[in-house]
């Protein structure tokens, strides 16, 4: 069986790991906690081939029908 | 209760904490000891230490109660307390006693955690107990446990642990051997604070060993009180009725106890004092036969009256009936405006606003007074400053009237122009409960504008509506600014207007509009007139003017629009300078949620000007049409001979057309589809035959039917029906579906008797090729009824699941709300959506969702010139 990299798909947004400096700017631009964001599985398998620890956020842009291109925010937790 | 003179002391709420009672403080909050089942003695007096014990509180009107000295309704009761002969688990506490036996040692009560781990794991876990909750933190605790190597041995003192297994409901086995209530709680007891707090039990509130009862709390009899019948007979609550089983039975082991009976006794009453206290406490255990009456009937008990949809949360906290409001069949009234409601003067008569009166209102609220309730504006009450409430009658008006003075409070008949918010259910979206203003109506039924039934999703077959009367000046404005029909006219949910014409509107605007469409000046005078349209200076001079120029009259003179319309001959609508140039209005401008005319009126006009011109709009399509007469005929389905002709030999080649393609499919040479079978193929290709016949026969229908009738006239506006309702009726009505294929249910092989077996001929799979009008064969009615009655289900099943699905829904997003930085957040402030609906636009103020920047910028540019 082939190997897929389900981050290739076409379905698959875009996700990225964000550095700690702009972390604590998105953070402070919503004037929120961590606790405050959404999360994502450290085990989702759109984080794969990306090293990840708990507490990174990871940057996903997506297709949207309203707005063409956004973006969102999750906090990567562990279970 | 304070009196004013007394100070008000406040005081902040800091935290609210839960807990279990323990036996000590059930004695100490209990106002008597009850020993006795009976509950009354022979004069029919409470007896002293019984169930209805004189110090729980009163039930009669007029006593006092024993223990606090308050009257009825001051007193809210105090519990009792019972001691029970042998300790009794609590059912509610089944799941956490059992996970405190199983993982903690049954020699030296330690939880079966190394003092490493739980230093390790500790803090996290009392972590995942404050976000989650308990239950959570229970089950990461079971994993810790049953994942570490020494399962199943203390870590402390190395004792083997026996399995301890639940038989459903309240009994507990160690390797098959039975441990007692009065065993669980000594082990229970024994538990050290430290260990329980990572159970996710606070000790100070919860001792483990407070679950299992040793004294059974007795509720005030102020929350079961008995009823007096008209016989004279009294009827007890049914927790009453419970209690008296727990007490009866308790005294029964007491005395069996000490009488020294055996042990299988013993036990026995044991048990049965277990199962009435779990069925007092819940009576809808699994395993567990319901307590009953001796009717039969279950017993409503503790969890009963609060859970479910009848119970105390859903039924009266969350659903609180109210006063000032009515309900009766809705009827429409097309010369109401549109914010307006009808009301029947009988129930002006009993809805009341409340005024106060001052020095400069006193003469006009006297007079309401003097007429009293009996006349129409008159009023129904009086209420003095001290809240005292006095209600008019004939003999009481004269005294009243004398005592009216400033401060007074006149409850007032109903009149024009009062606020009143009107309701339909289901009450799926807000525009279902909007604002209206009062018109008081003879007859007896509520009357709305015909072009407001969408928002409500109203119609006049016998539906209901309610109306409720604000009766506070906050709430009255709240309701007028907030509510208002007017307000509500853009939808939230997709931009457009959510209120326009309907049905005779929309028709008799389309034949106005049409460019056949000419009257005399005069008349289009008269018809203007008849809607209260006065001002015709915009009406060309001359003898005939067209239907467009009338329209355009009540069209604002700055106005200008390009849309589009349903019409094929003049799609194209072009408004300019309020005059209609070209277009007809049909149900794609003047209908509700389609086209931007009614959306740009409200744009530029605002709220109150859009909504008074759609609604001269109406009346215009209504008034043209009590003037020309409007109406239905069988005779707009007839088809000259040529037309009928040729339905018959679309017919014939249609039919040809499938023997073919059946004899292609039984000599085998169909060609299959992919991803078909043949046989699959072989209806997929039917299908398309008859379905391009039916169309066809549509095409004809369409082409020979006179274009004036007023069948095709409503077709075509889009005010009712379709051009394929009219071909069922004149033509043919069609290959009837069921779950999208043809219907091939029956018997075997065949759909109904009188077709061979296997028969795959159009008129033996449902197939009517005969019109409504023309009537249908007995094979034809049949397969007819068969989809209808299919479809009939389909709703009826369908409408119960979307509710409660919509029901969740709207539990879950109810506290959302969008914040000053444009998210979305929960109650919690945690974020849902980073920008509302990813393009932050409020739809309600955008146009069909989206923006129309092009007219922005020209308007921003304009400013700018200007």
């Amino acid at each position: 069986m082939k190997k897929i990299d389900v981050r290739k798909h076409l379905l698959v947004p875009r996700h990225e790991k964000l550095s700690e400096k702009e972390k604590d700017e998105v953070l402070k631009s919503y004037s929120a906690t961590t606790d405050d964001f959404p999360r994502i599985l450290k085990r989702d398998a759109a984080l794969q081939g990306i090293n990840v620890k708990f507490g990174d956020m990871i940057k996903i842009t997506r297709r949207s029908l309203t707005a063409g291109q956004t973006v969102f925010y999750r906090v990567v937790v562990l279970s | 209760m304070l009196s004013d003179s007394e100070p008000y002391v406040y005081k902040k709420v800091v935290t609210v904490v839960f807990g279990v009672l323990s036996p000590k403080m059930i004695k100490k909050m209990a106002a008597a000891k009850i020993v006795t089942p009976e509950l009354y003695d022979k004069e029919g007096y409470p007896v002293d230490g019984g169930l209805m014990d004189v110090r729980l509180g009163v039930i009669d009107p007029g006593l006092r109660c024993k223990t606090c000295g308050s009257k009825l309704k001051e007193c809210t009761g105090h519990f009792g307390y019972i001691s029970l002969a042998r300790p009794v688990i609590h059912i509610s506490f089944i799941s956490v006693i059992l996970t405190l036996l199983r993982y903690t040692c049954m020699e030296c009560s330690r939880i079966m955690l190394p003092s490493a781990k739980v230093e390790q794991y500790g803090d996290r876990l009392k972590r995942l107990g404050k976000d989650k909750g308990p239950d959570v933190m229970r089950k990461k605790l079971k994993d810790l446990i049953t994942s570490s190597k020494t399962a199943g041995k203390c870590p402390y003192c190395k004792a083997k642990q026996k399995k301890i297994v639940i038989e459903k409901p309240t009994t507990f086995f160690e390797d098959d051997k039975r441990i007692s209530p009065i065993e669980i709680r000594s082990r229970l007891e024994k538990l050290q604070d430290a260990d329980i707090e990572l159970f996710g039990l606070n000790p100070a509130s919860v001792r483990p060993e407070w679950m299992i009862l040793t004294v059974l709390p007795i509720p005030p009899v102020t929350m079961r009180p008995s009823i007096t019948l008209e016989t004279g007979e009294r009827s007890e609550d049914d927790l009453t009725h419970k209690l008296g089983d727990i007490v009866r039975i308790n005294q029964r082991l007491f005395e069996n106890i000490n009488a020294g009976a055996p042990e299988i006794i013993v036990e026995d009453l044991w048990d049965l004092l277990q199962y009435h206290i779990t069925t007092f406490f819940d009576n809808e255990v699994a395993q567990l036969p319901p307590a009953r009456h001796r009717s039969g009937q279950p017993l409503k008990t503790l969890t009963e009256r609060i859970k479910s949809k009848e119970g105390r949360i859903r039924h009266n906290l969350t659903g609180k009936r109210t006063n000032f409001s009515a309900r009766t069949v809705i009827s429409p009234d097309p010369l109401l405006e549109l914010n307006e409601v009808g009301v029947p003067d009988i129930m002006a008569m009993k809805l009341t606003v409340p005024e106060r009166i001052t020095e400069w209102n006193m003469d006009y609220l006297k007079a309401f007074v003097k007429r009293g309730p009996k006349a129409y504006p008159g009023a129904n009450y009086v209420i003095r400053p001290d809240g005292k409430k006095k209600k008019l009658t004939e003999d009481t008006i004269e005294a009243s009237i004398e005592e009216l003075q400033p401060g007074y409070i006149v409850e007032r008949h109903l009149m024009d122009g009062d606020i009143a918010i009107f309701n339909r259910q289901p009450s799926l979206h807000r525009m279902s409960m909007m604002c209206h203003k009062v018109r008081v109506l003879p007859n007896k039924t509520l009357r709305l504008n015909p072009a407001v039934c969408f928002p409500y999703n109203a119609d006049f077959d016998g539906d209901e509506m309610n109306l409720h009367i604000p009766q506070t000046e906050e709430a009255r404005a709240e309701a007028e600014l907030l509510m208002l029909v007017d307000t509500q006219m853009i939808s939230p949910r997709y931009g457009l207007s959510v209120i326009g014409c309907i049905q005779d509107a929309i028709s008799g605007n389309y034949l106005l509009t049409r460019s056949s469409f000419s009257m005399p000046r005069e008349g289009a005078i008269d018809l203007l007139a008849s809607i209260g349209v006065t001002d015709v200076s915009k009406l060309p001079k001359k003898e005939v003017v067209s239907g467009k120029e009338i329209f355009g009259v009540i069209l604002p003179d700055d106005f200008s629009f390009v849309g589009r319309s349903k019409s094929r001959e003049e799609p194209e609508v072009v408004i300019k300078n309020g005059r209609l140039v070209s277009g007809v209005m049909d149900k794609n401008n003047l209908g509700e949620g389609s086209g931007l005319l009614l959306r740009n009126l409200h744009k530029r006009y605002g709220k109150q000007f859009a909504l008074d011109v759609l609604g001269k709009m109406f009346k215009l399509g209504v008034a043209l049409l009590m003037k020309r007469g409007f109406t239905t005929a069988l005779s707009d389905t007839d088809l000259p001979k040529e037309a009928k002709d040729a339905i018959w030999n679309v017919f014939g080649k249609a039919e040809q057309d499938v023997a073919e393609l059946i004899s292609l499919y039984n000599s085998g040479q169909l060609d299959m589809l992919p991803g078909r079978t043949l046989r699959e193929t072989l209806e997929l290709k039917i299908l398309e035959v008859l379905n391009k016949a039916r169309d066809e026969t549509g095409k004809i229908v369409a082409m020979n039917v006179a274009s004036d009738s007023h069948t095709i006239v409503m077709a075509i506006s889009g005010a009712r029906g379709t051009p394929l309702n009219l071909a069922q009726m004149a033509g043919c009505v069609g290959q009837q579906a069921l779950r999208g294929k043809r219907i091939e249910i029956g018997y075997a092989g065949r759909t109904l008797s009188s077709f061979k077996r296997d028969d795959l001929t159009p008129e033996a799979r449902g197939f009517i090729k005969n019109s409504f009008k023309a009537g249908l064969k007995p094979a034809e009615f049949f397969f007819q009824s068969i989809v209808g009655r299919d479809a009939l289900m389909d709703t009826a099943l369908r409408t119960p699941k979307s509710g409660y699905l919509y029901r969740r829904l709207a539990n879950a997003l109810q506290d959302l709300k969008v914040e000053y930085d444009g998210t979305v957040r929960d109650s919690g402030k945690r974020i849902v959506q980073f920008t509302y609906g990813e393009d932050s636009i409020d739809v309600s103020k955008s146009e069909g969702g989206v923006l129309n920047v092009k007219r922005i910028v020209a308007e921003v540019t304009e400013k700018e010139k200007a």
